[in-house]
């Protein structure tokens, strides 16, 4: 323990500094901002070309791009019903712009903007906002029956109704923590195995021979976030088509 | 075309559709079916109680953060946290309860 005394800071990571110079500190433009926009271009970049081809039998990105029209396309008509075409530009929107946050948060020396509770609470947000308007303007205040079930005896009302409200509030609050507490856990995990390796590594011989296990589970850790990355990414939107879906046909 | 559908107001549409899909499937040429319907992918145990324990969190947060706010507007502490919190934990239940039932 040569150099000052080597802790873990696991959370330093997660920091918001100001980015792109003077300019950037002035208007408080963050890594995590310059870090959407940029997903916001490869996205849109994705998209253009890979369909500028608009080839019969599609190239490597032409196809990617095709996958991810038909997938989510597919999302939406799937859960939501025939309906569910016209969510999905938001559907699209949201399912890559989380997909590209968590993915974009895995290469070194960028940053997890979905690791932050406010930007993932703003999408739920958005959410919840979006499905409540679509359920007032199809249904009006028949909207309200929601909260209380048909079958349920009326004397329950006053336990069944706030019950149904917080269980309606809850829906952004579980949909973004899911999302933040799955990219906080995975990049906490990568910095204390990481920092192990560093640790041991300065521990003379012995120890560098030892730091290849934490080294070997941060490879196998990468992979796994991987699949969380996509992972997590479906879930919100699926989640997004499924209040959608109660929206639209209110059961 | 080995027998013909008897019945069916439209034998060349839908019925031969269906049974080019059939047939497919048989031969494994669509490789996408496991795209899972429901709203959870293949459900690991992991990913279930996860999925249970953010509900259940994320249930009983609402319903303190009701009952707090409650109490500071009206003077009335603890009265409303501590009735906000049984619902909030009831409905993380019937969250959790939702979540689980089977399909029907």
């Amino acid at each position: 323990m040569a150099a000052g005394e080597p802790s873990i800071d696991a959370l330093g990571q997660f920091k918001l500094t100001s980015s792109l110079g003077p300019l950037g500190a002035s208007v408080n433009f963050s890594q995590s901002n310059l870090m959407m926009l940029i997903a916001a271009g490869l996205i849109l970049a994705l998209l253009y070309y890979g369909m500028k081809p608009k080839a019969m039998v599609p190239g490597r990105l032409q196809a990617l791009a095709e996958i991810a029209y038909d997938g989510v396309m597919g999302m939406c008509t799937d859960q939501i019903g025939h309906e569910g075409k016209r969510f999905f530009p938001f559907v699209f929107t949201l399912f890559f712009f989380v997909l590209f946050g968590n993915l974009l948060g895995l290469l070194p020396f960028s940053f997890t903007y979905t690791s932050h509770i406010a930007v993932t609470f703003s999408l739920a947000l958005v959410v919840i906002v979006l499905t409540t308007v679509v359920a007032l303007r199809i249904h009006g205040l028949h909207f309200f029956t929601y909260f209380f079930p048909d079958g349920a005896p009326k004397l329950l009302a006053p336990l069944i109704i706030p019950v149904e409200v917080i269980s309606y509030l809850s829906r952004p609050v579980s949909l973004s923590i899911r999302l933040f507490a799955n990219m906080v856990a995975g990049h906490v995990m990568f910095e204390v195995f990481a920092s192990f390796i560093v640790m041991l590594a300065a521990a003379g011989t012995f120890g560098v021979i030892g730091a290849a296990g934490p080294l070997a589970l941060n490879v196998v850790l990468m992979g796994f976030e991987l699949l969380v990355a996509f992972l997590q990414a479906y879930v919100f939107a699926i989640l997004t088509c499924i209040y959608l879906h109660d929206a639209v046909h209110l059961h | 075309m080995t027998e013909p559908l008897q019945g069916d107001p439209n034998p060349s549409g839908d019925a031969f559709a269906q049974r080019l899909e059939a047939a497919r499937k048989k031969q494994g040429m669509d490789p996408t079916p496991p795209a899972p319907a429901d709203g959870d992918t293949q459900p690991s145990a992991m990913g279930v109680g996860a999925r249970v324990g953010v509900e259940l969190v994320a249930s009983m947060i609402v319903g303190v953060g009701i009952g707090w706010y409650l109490d500071r507007w009206l003077h009335t502490s603890p009265l409303f946290l501590v009735v906000f919190v049984f619902l909030g934990g009831a409905a993380g239940i019937a969250n959790v309860w939702r979540m689980m039932k089977p399909k029907g």
